[in-house]
């Protein structure tokens, strides 16, 4: 396996182990370094550990059943699985964007206060800013700014993929984990989200999970491929895509097998 | 050679005599239903008038109003809300939300599954037993809403935890990912989204413990009362039990006035039936999943 020496890294993942109690999938001695204000993506077959990595990185693998679960994930330098940790904290830290867009049985403003309102922020001037802000970043401003206030489900499915990523944004997270954003979105959505993504990367840590190797190559500054639980190879994206060093890697590049 | 083509119609025939018994059978449940209203309604409601429904009985109970028995009722299925609803909804969302799969819940769940299957005039006798007797509460409303409540406690729990289950796990775990706690979860997502369904629950067991006769026979019902109760601790008239007395008990007691009696009762657990439906069908109008 290739890796390399990143000077400080946001995310560090050291010896990561992992077994869902029903044998699902699986992840193996996994080591890798994630650095800030770029888009890291985890690629591979399906079944191959990219999701169940995600959820670690926040935690949300806690309401799993997990069987055994080791090694570290050192997130500024703070072991992120050490018992010890705020994870309400850690969640408002590292957002999350799930494959299926789910917006909350709320308004369209709800969805994107809910996370602040539970942290604690009761100014309507504060709320009403993040809910401006996160929507431009996420490139949804202009075709919900006069309807803040329907129900968030009337949006369209690209529209409320979008307004999940601005939900993360609203609460300013230092990382954003996306798993498969645009597996249900058309092409024209998808190309809005990657160029959010695009923007996004200069202040944000972007781990991605895409949903094919066309996508992967498209947004990677670094790529990690994963098989069966095990980190393959792990490179810039240029590389990986153009000069694979490891055969499997390259036979799914290929488009051998998948 | 077999002769195929009337196999084939004889196979269409059956198909539409299936059928056809099947849509018989069908209407023949609905039947019964109309009919015992619609018979009530034809002999009660010439009892029906402003006296009757705001006059205490007199001579007997053989003329006058029934109004102990309504206001005894109403205060009976208050009674009961106030100490099944919180109660049921509580275990409700510790058995949908948090409790893991164990002995204890299964015990549990087993332990619901046969409260609710335990005769009335069983629950009667236990109420007589604690809440009458062992906790002194006597024969009183106390009593008789205590008793109706573990009566109607299997029914609220079963819906509302049905209800509860129905909201998509994955609101569940947006909310989380977003920073909320387990609680803050359900308080702000889930209950919201699972409200009609519990309050329909509730309705629909409250609505059995208004028209239950055996559990306030020993607990809290009185034959005749010549005022209406004050406090929790006086017995009272209840519609259900006042229909029993006044069908078996009175000699010479006017048709009019059982049938009129029959008739509010009716009435007053059919229009809870009724609200229970216009939540449910307003809130799967609404609902955005």
């Amino acid at each position: 396996m290739v890796t390399r020496p990143m000077p400080d890294p946001k995310i560090l993942i050291e010896h990561l182990t992992l077994h869902y109690s029903d044998g699902t999938e699986s992840l193996n001695d996994i080591n890798l370094a994630i650095p800030a204000n770029a888009i890291t993506v985890l690629f591979g077959p399906a079944g191959g550990g990219k999701s169940s990595l995600l959820r670690c990185i926040n935690r949300l693998n806690d309401l799993a059943d997990v069987k055994t679960l080791s090694g570290r994930i050192l997130l500024d330098g703070e072991n992120i699985l050490d018992p010890k940790t705020d994870i309400i904290a850690l969640r408002r830290k590292v957002g999350m964007v799930f494959a299926r867009p789910v917006v909350l049985p709320l308004t369209i403003r709800g969805n994107l206060t809910y996370g602040l309102e539970l942290a604690g922020e009761r100014r309507r001037s504060r709320l009403d800013e993040a809910v401006e802000r996160s929507l431009k970043q996420a490139a949804l401003w202009d075709e919900v700014k006069d309807r803040l206030d329907d129900p968030a489900s009337a949006l369209s499915g690209g529209q409320q993929q979008r307004l999940c990523l601005a939900r993360v944004l609203a609460l300013q997270p230092e990382v954003i984990l996306l798993d498969e954003p645009t597996s249900g979105l058309d092409p024209i959505s998808t190309g809005k989200v990657e160029a959010a993504l695009q923007e996004l990367k200069k202040n944000y840590t972007i781990v991605l999970v895409p949903h094919s190797v066309q996508q992967a190559a498209r947004t990677a500054d670094y790529a990690a491929f994963f098989l069966q639980g095990k980190l393959i190879e792990y490179a810039p994206g240029q590389e990986i895509f153009t000069n694979p060093k490891d055969k499997r890697t390259e036979d799914y590049v290929m488009g051998r097998f998948g | 050679m077999r002769k195929r083509i009337p196999l084939l119609r004889n196979r269409h025939l059956v198909q539409r005599l299936g059928f056809s018994l099947l849509t018989l059978m069908a209407a023949l449940t609905v039947l019964p239903i109309i009919g015992v209203v619609l018979f009530i309604i034809k002999e009660g409601l010439p009892a029906i008038s402003w006296e009757f429904l705001t006059a205490m009985p007199r001579e007997g109970m053989r003329a006058g109003g029934i109004l102990p028995a309504i206001v005894g009722t109403l205060y009976l299925t208050l009674g009961t809300a106030i100490f099944s609803v919180p109660l049921g909804v509580a275990a409700a969302i510790y058995l949908a939300e948090y409790a893991p799969e164990n002995r204890l819940t299964r015990l549990i769940r087993i332990a619901i599954i046969n409260l609710a299957g335990i005769p009335s005039v069983v629950y009667g006798l236990f109420g007589l037993g604690l809440f009458v007797l062992f906790l002194r509460f006597g024969t009183s409303i106390l009593s008789a809403s205590l008793t109706l409540s573990i009566m109607t406690l299997p029914v609220i729990i079963s819906a509302a935890e049905e209800a509860l289950r129905a909201v998509p796990q994955a609101f569940r775990t947006v909310s989380i990912s977003l920073g909320a706690t387990r609680w803050q979860t359900i308080r702000r997502i889930v209950l919201p989204q699972a409200m009609p369904g519990i309050i329909t629950g509730i309705i629909l067991g409250l609505e059995r413990a208004a028209g239950e006769t055996a559990p306030i026979l020993f607990t809290g019902a009185a034959f005749f009362l010549p005022r209406l109760p004050h406090t929790p601790f006086d017995a009272t008239m209840a519609l259900p039990y006042h229909l029993f007395v006044i069908s078996t008990q009175v000699p010479e007691m006017p048709f009019q006035i059982q049938y009129g009696t029959a008739l509010v009762l009716i009435v007053f657990v059919l229009s809870m039936n009724l609200i229970a439906t216009i939540i449910r069908s307003r809130a799967r109008a609404r609902r955005q999943w």
